[in-house]
C-alpha cells in the first residue's frame, strides 16, 4: 500500500485504474438513469418532479464526501508532510465545488414547483451555500500561494476548520425547523424511502461515487505531473542562470 | 397532474454540462502538461 504512495508508482496505478474507473462509472450512470426515467415511480404528492431527487441527492452527499477525503489528505499533509496529499487535497477542491453548485442548483429547480420558491435562508440550504463557499474559499488560497507545500499547509488548516460544517449540514433537519424535509435514507430506524425508489438512487449514488474516483485521479494525476513540470522548470532556470555567470566570469 | 418537464431537463442538462466540463477540463489540462513535459525532455536529449 505504502508503494503506491510514491508519486512515480501512484501514476503507473492510475494509468490502470482510470479507465476501468470511468467504465464503472458510465456503466453505473446508464444503469441508473435507466432505473429513473423508466422503473422508478412518480411520487404520489410530486409527480415526476422528484426525478431530480436521482441527482440533487447524490450530488449533495458527493459535495460532502468530498470535503471528508479532503480533511483526511489535509491531514496527511500536516502530520505526514506527503506530498501526495497535497496534491489529493488540492485535486479534491474544484470537483467538490462542482457537485455541491450541482447540489444547490438542482435543489432550486427543485424547490420551486413543490416549496414555491427557488431559495430560502433555511439551515440546510444555507449550510450548503457555506460549503460551497469553503470550497471557493480553498480554491483561491491555493492558487493565491505559489509555494505548493506552504499552500498545502494554509489548505489543510483551513480544510480542518472547515470541516465543523459537516454535522452542521447533516443534522440541521434536526436541529432547527427547515423546509427542506429530514433526511429519508441514512436514519435511524431505515430508510423512509419506498424500495422502488430507493434502489435507482442508490445505483445513481454509486455511480457519482464511481464518477468522483475516477474525476479525483485524473487530477491527482495532473497535480503530480504539474509539481514535476515545476521542479523541472526552476531547475532548468538555475542551470540557464549558473550557465551564464559562467560565461560572465570567463 | 402536473407538467415538470421543464424543471427536469434543466436539473439534468445542468448535471451533464458539469460533469462534462469537469471530463474536458481536467483532460484539457492532461493534454496539455503532457505536452510541456515532452518539450523539457526533448530539450533534454538535445543538451
Amino acid at each position: 500500500m505504502l508503494k503506491y504512495a510514491n508519486p512515480t508508482h501512484f501514476l503507473a496505478l492510475a494509468a490502470r485504474l482510470i479507465p476501468w474507473l470511468g467504465a464503472a462509472a458510465a456503466l453505473a450512470l446508464a444503469v441508473g438513469l435507466y432505473l429513473t426515467f423508466f422503473v422508478a415511480p412518480d411520487d404520489y404528492q410530486q409527480g415526476a418532479s422528484v426525478k431530480i431527487m436521482y441527482i440533487h441527492v447524490p450530488s449533495a452527499w458527493l459535495g460532502m464526501m468530498c470535503y471528508m477525503v479532503m480533511t483526511s489528505a489535509a491531514l496527511g499533509t500536516l502530520v505526514w508532510r506527503h506530498p501526495l496529499a497535497d496534491a489529493a487535497q488540492k485535486a479534491a477542491a474544484p470537483l467538490g465545488a462542482a457537485f455541491t453548485l450541482l447540489c444547490l442548483v438542482t435543489g432550486s429547480l427543485w424547490g420551486k414547483p413543490m416549496w414555491g420558491t427557488w431559495w430560502v435562508w433555511d439551515a440546510r440550504l444555507t449550510s450548503v451555500l457555506v460549503l460551497f463557499l469553503i470550497y471557493l474559499g480553498l480554491i483561491g488560497l491555493w492558487q493565491t500561494i505559489e509555494e505548493p507545500a506552504q499552500a498545502a499547509r494554509a489548505a489543510a488548516i483551513l480544510t480542518l476548520v472547515g470541516v465543523v460544517n459537516i454535522p452542521i449540514i447533516k443534522f440541521s433537519v434536526d436541529w432547527w425547523n427547515t423546509l427542506h424535509q429530514p433526511s429519508s435514507v441514512f436514519r435511524l430506524g431505515g430508510p423512509a424511502i419506498s424500495p422502488a425508489m430507493l434502489w435507482p438512487l442508490l445505483v445513481m449514488a454509486v455511480a457519482f461515487t464511481l464518477l468522483f474516483f475516477t474525476l479525483h485521479l485524473m487530477e491527482v494525476r495532473n497535480e503530480i505531473l504539474r509539481r514535476r513540470l515545476r521542479r523541472l522548470s526552476i531547475l532548468a532556470a538555475s542551470v540557464e542562470d549558473s550557465e551564464l555567470s559562467a560565461e560572465a566570469a570567463q | 397532474m402536473k407538467d415538470y418537464s421543464f424543471y427536469i431537463l434543466s436539473a439534468y442538462g445542468f448535471a451533464a454540462l458539469v460533469v462534462g466540463f469537469l471530463v474536458v477540463r481536467i483532460n484539457l489540462d492532461y493534454r496539455e502538461l503532457k505536452r510541456k513535459l515532452a518539450r523539457f525532455d526533448a530539450r533534454e536529449t538535445g543538451r
